[in-house]
């Protein structure tokens, strides 16, 4: 029943995306065998972007959902709708890509409650079938259907932690925030700001994950780095776009927000 | 405020006369300064102003304390009176009497050499008579009396506090001056030795207090801050940060302590005033930068075989270098470094009569940090230049700074430059520390102070305190309602590890009770609200699996009736700590028992510590 338009999770342009490493053939002799996998790292290092990039290099499709709580099992699978007739039957994006063949990518996993995650098991192991209950019917996986989870170790509390029966699933990547000059480079690439700028941004970007820990939960994300790059380049003072960009949105910590704004000050010389 | 035409200098022997004749007062040393004491007054007093005058000392004259307090009063009078006005010369001297009634006598004297100092710094009569009425306060309440008809017994800690008063002022406003004595009144009105040690700023809570009620950035306000700043911008990630640990600058007059850091921590002053457009905080945080800047960048170097001068040149040589590499990572603290950083004028330090190395010292360190400055001094120019190229390649090293530095001497030495003399205006960069932590010695002990430093450090190894620097904490005290401020010294320490097996023991006697309390605290509520779905019946109906269940019903399926959520709780946040008192009356038997107070909070808490831990809940136990 896929009367789905594919078209539209075709990624036609390449994004953006600088190697840390040897990723992007792990992810390729991954993708290979079909594993599933889990791609682990803070929020803003670029863990959907790397995806995105893979899907566009593979030239598969790319199905994101968005995990949250209320998440539930027929919200990946597919429900049957009320329409004006009684019903109709409306595959989720899970099933959708197992029939069209794309990469189905369900960002932070853990947000799901466990009873809803377990919908993926089937697609997960040799079997690489979806049984839609409700439908009566068992989805085969199309041959290029690969099943790619995020999921954020450091804030998730231990009761979002994931079941060992779901991790043990997946081959993982681990990500990080890039080192300081990779991360300057991404930053002149995907803005278009200068160097000079760049290497400043990180050094603030630096100073704040310095605190993870002494009163951060995050430090500040390569994300937020750009966003700042863009305002900068948007013609915002450097001072004022870094405390928009990268101070006020991590911390409500009067103390935290003084030293990063004196970092900032220290940093962008007036 | 009264002024009247200075006569022409000197007086006429018949006006002085007829002045002599006014002024009561037989002491024989008087007549040699009369003469001076009245041509200044005459100049700077009226007409009405002068019999004021000599009225006033007629009647310091007659309380009966020698010459000394006359003396005083004659000297300092009309300088106070000219400044704010006239009245002040009645007002002083029938407060010296009123003194000379009560008794106080012994304080006139002291009170009397304050006067000067106090006009100076309140600047007006109404100012001046605050302070007076508060001396007087404060006298009246520390006077006391034996059977309480007289006041018999003079106020302890009068004399004190008037030796303290140029300083109090010099940090304080009238106002927290009155709040420090109203406070030290208040809590030791009735403790002569006590008092006395408050108002000599001896006790750790008069300090406490002259903070509180002093100006400017305290450290303790922003403890956090300066360790986040270090955490953030010096630190790498999981190095341990070093302990800030605030002294007071307010209590050495003659020398004042510098920043400086050893093994231990960073010696930081406990408040910094704002200075030259740069907050206090910011000032802190050039100091950390500064010494954050020497952990990182600088070597050891043996002292034994340099000069003090050498030493001087190397260590301000070192600075330099490290401020250069402070603002070349971080070039906005430019603006705060050279704000702080003294601007010493090129011809300002005369060689003749003064040693001219610090200042000489002090323009090479401004000219090597500020492009801007030029000095026209061939020798600072080419140095200045040697090290810029010593830098311009990398980080340079101590050990290059040690070289330049002993060549600048050689070059620059002066005989003058022994001379006692030492100009110090425009010299101090006080963000700096005082490099103590650059030089190893190899022989201990060439020098005298050396052996007291060592001596020092034995003595403070050998103390049980030689761990942490103490905390210290506030009391409440309910009869003022105010907290007494630091008030508490608490020094930490870990506790020393005993045989385990006496806690067994413990336990093992009181297994039945231990498990009774295992199911009590298993009852502790948990906490943390989760919703429970998929119910038959809730609290609420969730509509998501409602309308799921409509849409199976419609489409012939079974529905789910399960179609309601609740909320339950779950998960525990629980962490326990507990303090007990170890004092020497836990050591007593109460009445009716066979153990001391100290044995049955051994049990409880050995109890009680392993409940928690069956729970697997925080658990700390501290004791004092």
């Amino acid at each position: 029943m896929s009367t789905q338009d594919t078209g539209q999770y075709k990624i036609t342009q390449e994004p953006f995306y600088e190697p840390q490493g040897n990723e992007v053939d792990l992810y390729t002799a991954a993708y290979a065998s079909r594993l599933p996998m889990m791609v682990r790292g803070p929020t803003g290092c670029g863990k959907s972007r790397f995806i995105e990039h893979m899907a566009w290099k593979l030239g598969k499709p790319l199905i994101t959902v968005a995990c949250n709580e209320d998440m539930t099992a027929s919200g990946l699978v597919g429900r049957y709708l009320l329409d004006a007739d009684g019903t109709r039957w409306l595959d989720g994006p899970l099933t959708v890509a197992a029939r069209i063949g794309a990469i189905c990518y369900l960002d932070e996993i853990v947000e799901a409650r466990q009873d809803t995650t377990v919908v993926i098991h089937p697609l997960t192991d040799h079997r690489r079938t979806l049984p839609l209950d409700k439908k009566g019917e068992l989805v085969e996986a199309h041959p290029d259907f690969q099943l790619v989870i995020s999921y954020n170790p450091g804030y998730q509390s231990l009761m979002k932690d994931l079941k060992q029966s779901t991790k043990q699933r997946f081959v993982a990547l681990d990500f990080d925030y890039a080192g300081a000059a990779l991360e300057a480079d991404i930053l002149v690439k995907e803005t278009g700001t200068d160097k000079a700028t760049a290497e400043k941004l990180v050094k603030v970007g630096i100073t704040a994950r310095n605190l993870k820990g002494h009163g951060l939960d995050e430090g500040i994300s390569t994300r937020l780095l750009v966003y700042a790059a863009n305002l900068i380049k948007g013609g915002i003072g450097a001072r004022d776009a870094c405390r928009i960009a990268l101070v006020r949105p991590i911390t409500d910590d009067a103390d935290i927000r003084s030293t990063l704004d004196h970092a900032i000050d220290a940093v962008f010389e007036t | 405020m009264e002024t009247s035409t200075p006569p022409a200098s000197g007086l006429t022997p018949e006006a002085l006369k007829t002045y002599r004749e006014h002024l009561t007062c037989s002491f024989p040393q008087l007549d040699d300064v009369f003469a001076d004491c009245m041509t200044e007054a005459a100049a700077l007093l009226s007409p009405t102003g002068i019999d004021d005058y000599l009225d006033g000392a007629s009647l310091v004259c007659m309380i009966g304390r020698g010459f000394e307090p006359v003396l005083t009063y004659l000297e300092n009078m009309p300088r106070v009176a000219k400044q704010v006005g006239e009245e002040a010369l009645p007002l002083i001297s029938q407060a010296v009497w009123k003194m000379s009634r009560t008794p106080n006598g012994r304080a006139i004297p002291g009170f009397l050499q304050t006067i000067a100092e106090v006009t100076r710094r309140l600047g007006s009569l109404q100012q001046l008579q605050r302070y007076v009425d508060l001396m007087f306060d404060m006298m009246a309440r520390t006077t006391r009396s034996i059977h309480g008809f007289h006041d018999t017994i003079p106020s302890p800690g009068m004399p004190d506090l008037l030796e303290q008063i140029p300083f109090l002022l010099s940090q304080l406003s009238l106002e927290g001056l009155r709040n420090w004595i109203d406070y030290g009144i208040r809590n030791y009105g009735d403790h002569p030795e006590r008092q006395r040690d408050f108002f000599q700023l001896q006790s750790a809570d008069s300090r406490a207090v002259l903070q509180r009620e002093r100006h400017g950035v305290l450290f303790m306000d922003h403890e956090r801050k300066l360790d986040l700043y270090l955490w953030a911008m010096w630190l790498e990630h999981g190095e341990e940060k070093p302990y800030l640990v605030p002294y007071s600058e307010g209590f050495d007059e003659l020398r004042k302590p510098q920043p400086y850091f050893d093994n231990l921590g960073i010696r930081v002053p406990d408040v910094y005033d704002d200075r030259n457009g740069i907050s206090g905080l910011d000032r802190y945080r050039a100091l950390l930068a500064h010494i954050a800047g020497h952990w990182r960048w600088s070597g050891k170097v043996i002292a034994d075989n340099f000069s003090p001068f050498q030493r001087i040149a190397m260590e301000l040589f070192e600075d330099c270098r490290i401020d250069t590499l402070v603002m070349r990572r971080y070039p906005g603290l430019r603006r705060i470094l050279l704000g702080l950083h003294p601007k010493p004028v090129e011809d300002a330090c005369d060689p003749k009569t003064e040693s001219c190395i610090r200042h000489r010292l002090a323009m090479f360190s401004r000219a090597v940090l500020d492009a801007d400055y030029d000095y026209s001094d061939p020798d600072i120019r080419e140095f200045a230049d040697r090290f810029q190229r010593l830098l311009a390649e990398g980080e340079s090293s101590t050990k290059e700074m040690v070289s330049l530095a002993a060549s600048f001497v050689a070059r620059t030495r002066r005989q003058s430059d022994q001379l006692p003399n030492v100009r110090f205006t425009d010299t101090v960069v006080d963000y700096r520390d005082d490099n103590r932590s650059l030089w190893v010695f190899i022989e201990m002990g060439d020098e005298e102070e050396m052996f007291d430093l060592n001596e020092k450090q034995v003595q403070e190894e050998d103390s049980p305190e030689s761990g942490l620097p103490p905390r210290h904490y506030h009391e409440w005290d309910y009869n003022t309602q105010t907290f007494r401020p630091d008030w508490v010294s608490l020094y930490e320490s870990l506790h020393p590890g005993a045989s385990p097996a006496l806690i067994d023991d413990l336990l093992a006697k009181n297994a039945a009770l231990a498990k009774r309390l295992k199911q009590i605290l298993d009852m502790l509520k948990p906490q943390q609200l989760v919703r429970v779905r998929y119910q038959e019946d809730g609290s609420e109906l969730d509509l998501d699996v409602a309308i799921r269940s409509l849409i199976d019903f419609k489409t012939g399926h079974t529905p789910d009736p399960r179609i309601n959520m609740s909320h339950r709780t779950s998960g525990r946040d629980i962490a326990v700590s507990l303090l007990i008192d170890l004092s020497q009356s836990v050591a007593d038997v109460p009445a009716g028992c066979q153990q001391t107070v100290l044995e049955l909070s051994q049990e409880a808490v050995a109890l009680l510590g392993w409940a928690i831990d069956k729970l697997g809940d925080e658990f700390a136990i501290a004791g004092f």
